[in-house]
């Protein structure tokens, strides 16, 4: 379903590295100013009434572009969005105006309550057709475009029978949403299921995609002794994804970039300087492009 | 059900149930259930929540080790899962289980120094409010104010024990620990005026007064309630312990017998 054209999320992201906002930076970052093409926060860390969270965010984002992404949201969930948790989203979207709003293609609540995990879905006509509603009822809610984010997977899921970048692309078809290409996620579900990163990423449809995501991931062996990736967050971008990554933007052109690095969180110094190996390569992309 | 929703219910089963096996059609590249790629999301799940309460409760963790308490959240977490995405409000119930877990019985105080850390995280995350100035209570005549009452602010809340937990609480705040020297029951009034969380540890006598207000007595009620309770020692002097109570910014507005009953 088309958006108004005064849907607050507006402007795009800078073709630039970002950075996930972390609360042991804020007076840094207010206080130096780094040059950060933009900062992601996590929306559901961002949803109390106020106080520092609040306070700090108002801050930085009069300084710096905004990437709001959420993580709650379920929307590959059997049952619709949550609506207080859309009325909640959509208070942050008014609020702080952010150039990008995302989403993943998962689920974390079911009867239980919140499992705070990124689970999988199968792809089916069935959940494609539930997906597409929720994202639809999520775009209306919350009054922005999404883009939706291909998830980290550990297990095939034998009733799955569309291919994920077709289940992507279908999803954004219908909707109109864009994508997250996570490209530490390609990686990790490559490995873990057994098919080619650089192929994946070869059929993504690109033109859809208004961000990127990178991360460190972990490794071990399943129970079989294959080859297992953990989507880890704790780490540096390591050097296949990386690799992956400037495939990657070869195809989509310059793209904001996130570094997601949410675990054993380094000193700002060291993720600045794995900005900058990004922006790099943005640049570099530009250049592939213009000369191409 | 649709098979979707079912398959969903019997994943989130086995994910929180270790005892069950793989789920069906959950498979390896190799098309057999592998329970160490399963464990993969069991233990993010556990991971995540235990994280959050190590988030929430530093002072708690610090007081029995990363060991003893991660065991004891992880427990807390297989009975008790977050009821919304809102992680910094998971772990309301935590000083309960606390209180009922044998284990930690050796250190009685810990279940009220938890109490403590989730009104200090409550109060972090309240709304904005510009608190009361001192000067609203010299307008007016002084029996006038004895028929008031205050609005609380939206980070205050008080926290009484029968261990001296905000001494506690401050002692765990540097890279070292200095043993609390004065071990007595303490109230702890947690408010924040501004940006900044703030503790007062109220004068004995006080307590009662300030539960009294925030609750929403009159002012003459309260005193007279602390009054009561402080019976011959007189050690509760009402106008000092509201001067005080106010400079901690635990209210927001002063409110007059006539703005309660007007509609």
């Amino acid at each position: 379903m088309p958006l108004a054209s005064n849907s607050p999320v507006c402007a795009r992201l800078p073709q630039r590295a970002g950075l996930g906002l972390k609360p042991g930076h804020y007076r840094r970052i207010l206080d130096d100013r780094p040059d950060v093409g933009f900062f992601e926060v996590h929306a559901e860390n961002y949803m109390g009434a106020g106080g520092p969270p609040h306070r700090f965010l108002e801050e930085i984002r009069a300084l710096y572009p905004l990437s709001l992404h959420g993580v709650g949201l379920s929307i590959g969930g059997a049952h619709p969005p949550d609506r207080r948790h859309l009325a909640r989203l959509r208070a942050l979207v008014e609020r702080y105006r952010p150039q990008s709003f995302s989403e993943h293609l998962a689920w974390s609540s079911h009867g239980a309550g919140y499992l705070p995990d990124l689970l999988p879905l199968p792809y089916t006509q069935e959940t494609l057709d539930r997906v597409c509603a929720h994202v639809d009822a999520v775009q209306q809610a919350v009054g922005a475009r999404l883009l939706l984010e291909n998830p980290s997977a550990y297990v095939l899921l034998a009733d799955s029978r569309i291919d994920e970048a077709d289940f992507l692309h279908d999803v954004a078809r219908r909707t109109g949403c864009g994508l997250l290409l996570d490209v530490n996620n390609v990686m990790v579900s490559a490995v873990n299921c057994g098919f080619g990163p650089a192929a994946y990423v070869d059929r993504f449809p690109v033109h859809l995609v208004g961000e990127i995501h990178l991360a460190g991931y972990d490794e071990t062996v399943d129970g079989a002794g294959d080859r297992l990736l953990i989507d880890a967050h704790g780490s540096a971008v390591r050097p296949d994804v990386f690799d992956l990554y400037r495939r990657a933007l070869r195809r989509t052109g310059p793209t904001a970039t996130l570094i997601e690095w949410d675990n054993h969180v380094p000193g700002l110094d060291t993720l600045l300087a794995e900005a900058s190996r990004i922006d790099d390569a943005i640049a570099a992309a530009a250049v592939t492009r213009s000369a191409a | 059900m649709t098979g979707h929703c079912a398959a969903k219910a019997a994943f989130a089963a086995a994910l929180l149930d270790p005892a069950l096996p793989v789920p069906a059609g959950v498979v390896s590249p190799r098309g057999t259930p592998d329970a160490a790629r399963f464990a993969v999301h069991r233990n993010n799940v556990f991971v995540a929540l235990v994280a959050a309460l190590e988030a929430r409760f530093p002072v708690t963790a610090r007081l029995v080790g990363d060991a003893f308490f991660r065991a004891m959240a992880r427990l807390h977490a297989d009975a008790r899962k977050p009821s919304s995405p809102l992680m910094f409000e998971y772990g309301g119930g935590f000083p309960d289980f606390i209180a009922g877990f044998p284990p930690a019985r050796g250190l009685p105080y810990l279940a009220d120094v938890a109490r403590l850390e989730v009104a200090w995280s409550r109060a972090y995350h309240a709304a904005e409010a510009e608190p009361l100035a001192l000067e609203a209570l010299s307008v007016g005549p002084p029996e006038a104010l004895l028929l008031d009452r205050l609005a609380a602010h939206p980070a205050a809340a008080l926290v009484t024990s029968a261990h001296p937990i905000g001494s506690i609480w401050s002692a765990h705040q540097g890279p070292t620990v200095a043993p609390v020297a004065d071990w007595r029951p303490e109230a702890v009034l947690v408010t924040r005026p501004a940006a900044t969380v703030q503790l007062h540890i109220l004068p004995p006598g006080d307590a009662p007064f300030a539960a009294a207000l925030l609750a929403g007595a009159t002012i003459g009620a309260a005193a007279e309630a602390a009054l009561a309770g402080a019976a011959g020692d007189g050690g509760f002097d009402p106008g000092r312990a509201l001067v005080g109570l106010v400079r901690t910014g635990a209210f927001t507005a002063r409110q007059t017998a006539t703005e309660r009953t007007s509609p």
